[in-house]
């Protein structure tokens, strides 16, 4: 009878897929897990000898800081959020102190920001920016927070701060950004690829970034092959980077190529924000590979949620919308997704919920911003009147 | 000259295909941040629990991977059991009031979540009273992962608690309600009703006596009563045989004055369903199943008892369980005669009941029964529905 009562044990573990059913390894050799970095990698050298340094010398600051920016590096190249927690630990012995070091407080910032507590990382930048009114990194920090945020008066005024300090490369970039969402786009795309082809990037990555925002212009006015140009243009800078994955894979689910995403995206399931691309083109092919990315990004979310993380609030509710056919809860994300962000896509996926769900009233934030940013991207446009139809 | 490549070429492929399949299992873990999964079950001073700990950040944590080649091993996981058991327990105080619950770890094994294998820790631990309330402090991790968190699920006679432990808060407290002796008495009674319910074994034990109470055996064949009087007190008989016998046994196991082992007490009560059914089929005891009803009760009785234990019993109100257990038994009985009867007296004379019924059903409950009792006997798996 002991027997009787272990479907309802089962039941209960059922409902957590988090709490599977563990197991012993047949035998010895069975490899459970390959770890991200091998020791002998450059990036592992650099690791173990950074740590290494920082365990011999734990009040050297400088140490601390190169190992905290080689940890948030490592995160935004492999997407991969345990590298913040470690390098938060990190600086914990200098955070903690109640005037902590300048060049401590603006790699938290950048910290902060990747765990999307952008209010706190604002209060950081501009206590770095208190004490070193240039510093062009904290400033450039501070126009991405004002942008993500749909401030662009803030963000237009850190652009002229940066005049004083950065390249001319960097101020245009700055401009440009902000003007292509607010419907000059093509002006704005036509003289930061003028000076683009005219100053040289600092860097790949910086190079990348330029072309990335090159693209996003272009699909803003509607030149979907010359954004696509550039978008290929950013991905053979070689630079590892899932954000301009992510935005070519959207340009290619829109365009109906889900094919091409998954090539792109094959061996990228690691990250949430590309397993979401990859389950969007699968499910768009028919193909039985979505059946598993759709359970591997419920398992992902709930995982989440467990913890109390909302980071891919965006994500969740296209997650919801087109692969759970869900757009109650759709928009309830979206909505709560517009509190944290509001870059243009944020605000898409607020309108495709919303419309879906039959709940214009939903999408009315989107709905301001659109009108008040004249954001001109043909796609949006037809969002929004579809909207205004309903909503009469 | 063709063959030997052609064969070498479908070994490629062949191997080329398991790649392909083991590929995408490696690259589809999550990235996500660091978390532990940390079970605890209270039951009276008892303390029990399961703690799944990323190999990832154990690696990180004390180091697993021995020959440095990126790949952890289970013979690598293996060689560190000690150290993953001293160094996660060393992290993990749980308390009882101002006495501390020592924690030892009892097994080792391996599980999968979304962003790779973890190390699974069992541990059991004693506290020096049963407790109204836990203090967990949690300390994993946090000295070189800020971001790291401990995710709780604490199981008590309360019910089901969840706690989040971060670095800043790594200390809390769970409160765990005992339950007024009304709540007791009720939940008790409640898994009585359950227990009768999804017990197959003394369902069909039940159902096999009451089958043929509709009917009378006469010439060598069953015929229908008449009246629906003798049909009710022949019912009345035998479920009340049963419930003062299993009622003695519960009370007497649960107090622990008598005890039957187990397998004994199962397989005796696989072999009551299958007598009762049999008798069916050929009856033998026809007019006196009240009496078979009590003989087997008394070994049904030992069934209950072993169930009552496994749902802990209050040391400090075991009367009350035992009575509310009892009489959530009886309502659960109760209820399936209540349905049982007049859908019998209704349909008695066709004979969906006396050859569907009385002969098929019976004899698939004297196949299920007899496979119980090799089952029980032997320590089987044959059928997994019980």
């Amino acid at each position: 009878m002991r027997l009787t009562r272990f479907p309802m044990l089962f039941l209960c573990f059922g409902a957590f897929s988090v709490w599977a059913a563990p197991y012993i390894p047949r035998d010895d050799a069975v490899v459970l897990d390959r770890l991200p970095i091998k020791a002998s990698d450059p990036a592992g050298r650099e690791l173990r000898r950074l740590r290494a340094e920082l365990l011999a010398d734990p009040r050297n600051v400088e140490t601390a800081i190169r190992l905290a920016r080689l940890y948030f590096d490592l995160a935004s190249a492999e997407g991969d959020p345990r590298y913040i927690g470690y390098a938060e630990a990190v600086l914990r012995p200098w955070t903690a102190l109640p005037d902590p070091p300048g060049e401590i407080v603006l790699v938290r910032a950048l910290l902060r920001q990747y765990r999307h507590d952008f209010i706190a990382a604002m209060a950081d930048l501009e206590r770095v920016l208190g004490k070193d009114p240039g510093n062009v990194e904290a400033i450039s920090w501070q126009v991405a927070l004002h942008r993500v945020q749909a401030d662009y008066t803030k963000a237009r005024e850190a652009c002229q701060r940066l005049a004083a300090t950065a390249t001319p490369l960097a101020t245009i970039a700055c401009n440009a950004a902000i003007d292509s969402i607010n419907g000059k786009s093509r002006e704005a795309h036509n003289l930061l690829s003028a000076a683009l082809a005219h100053y040289r990037a600092k860097s790949i990555e910086y190079q990348q970034w330029v072309l990335v925002r090159l693209g996003e212009m272009a699909l803003r006015y509607g030149d979907k092959s010359l954004a696509e140009k550039h978008f290929k243009d950013a991905i053979a800078t070689g630079y590892t980077d899932g954000f301009v994955l992510a935005a070519y894979a959207d340009l290619l689910l829109d365009a109906n190529r889900p094919a091409e995403v998954m090539a792109l995206l094959s061996n990228r399931e690691s990250s949430d924000v590309l397993l979401l691309r990859l389950a969007l083109a699968a499910h768009a092919l028919k193909s039985p590979d979505a059946e598993k990315h759709i359970r591997a990004l419920a398992d992902r979310f709930s995982a989440a949620a467990m913890r109390g993380d909302r980071l891919h609030l965006q994500e969740e509710a296209r997650f919801e919308l087109t692969l759970r056919k869900n757009p109650a809860r759709a928009v309830k994300l979206a909505a709560e997704d517009w509190m944290v962000q509001r870059e243009p896509r944020d605000a898409r996926f607020l309108m495709e919920a919303a419309l879906a769900a039959g709940d214009a009233a939903a999408a009315q934030p989107a709905l301001a911003w659109m009108d008040k940013t004249g954001y001109e991207d043909p796609l949006y446009r037809e969002l929004a009147s579809a909207l205004r139809k309903i909503g009469q | 000259m063709n063959r030997l490549p052609r064969i070498n070429l479908n070994l490629v492929a062949v191997l080329l295909a398991l790649l392909a399949l083991l590929a995408p299992l490696q690259s589809a873990l999550a990235h996500k941040p660091s978390d532990s999964y940390l079970a605890i079950s209270a039951k009276g001073a008892a303390i029990s629990g399961q703690w799944d700990i990323a190999l990832r950040d154990l690696e990180y944590a004390i180091g697993l991977d021995a020959d440095g080649n990126g790949e952890i091993t289970w013979g690598e996981v293996k060689a560190k059991h000690a150290d993953i058991a001293s160094y996660a327990l060393a992290r993990l105080a749980v308390r009882a009031g101002d006495s501390a619950c020592p924690l030892r770890a009892t097994a080792h094994l391996i599980d999968e979540h979304s962003d790779g294998a973890y190390a699974v820790l069992r541990f059991e631990g004693e506290c020096a009273r049963a407790p109204d309330a836990l203090d967990i402090r949690y300390g994993l991790f946090f000295d070189f992962d800020s971001q790291h968190k401990g995710l709780l699920r604490l199981e008590s006679e309360a019910g089901t608690l969840s706690g989040i432990f971060a670095a800043d808060r790594s200390e809390q407290r769970f409160e765990l309600h005992k339950r007024s002796a009304l709540e007791q008495f009720l939940n008790f009674g409640h898994e009585g009703v359950w227990h009768i319910w999804k017990g197959f074994d003394h369902v069909l034990f039940l159902l096999s006596l009451l089958l043929p109470a509709v009917l009378v055996f006469r010439r060598q064949r069953w015929e229908q009563v008449q009246d629906f009087r003798p049909a009710f007190w022949d019912v009345v008989r035998v479920v009340t045989s049963f419930t003062i016998a299993h009622s003695i046994t519960l009370s007497l196991a649960a107090l622990q004055i008598i005890w039957l082992p187990s397998r004994l007490v199962e397989s005796t009560i696989a072999f009551s369903v299958l007598l009762a059914a049999l008798n069916n089929i050929r009856p033998v005891v026809e007019g006196r199943r009240w009496m078979m009803a009590f003989a087997f009760g008394l070994i049904h009785g030992f069934g209950f008892a072993s169930v009552l234990t496994d749902l802990g019993l209050p040391r400090d109100s075991l009367l009350l369980a035992l009575v509310g257990f009892n009489l959530g038994v009886e309502a659960g009985q109760l209820v399936i005669v209540s349905v049982f009867l007049p859908l019998a007296f209704m349909l008695r004379s066709t004979p969906l009941y006396r050859r569907g019924l009385m002969h098929g059903g019976s004899l698939l409950i004297a196949l299920v029964a007899l496979i119980w009792m090799l089952e029980r006997i032997f320590d089987l798996r044959i059928i997994t529905l019980r």
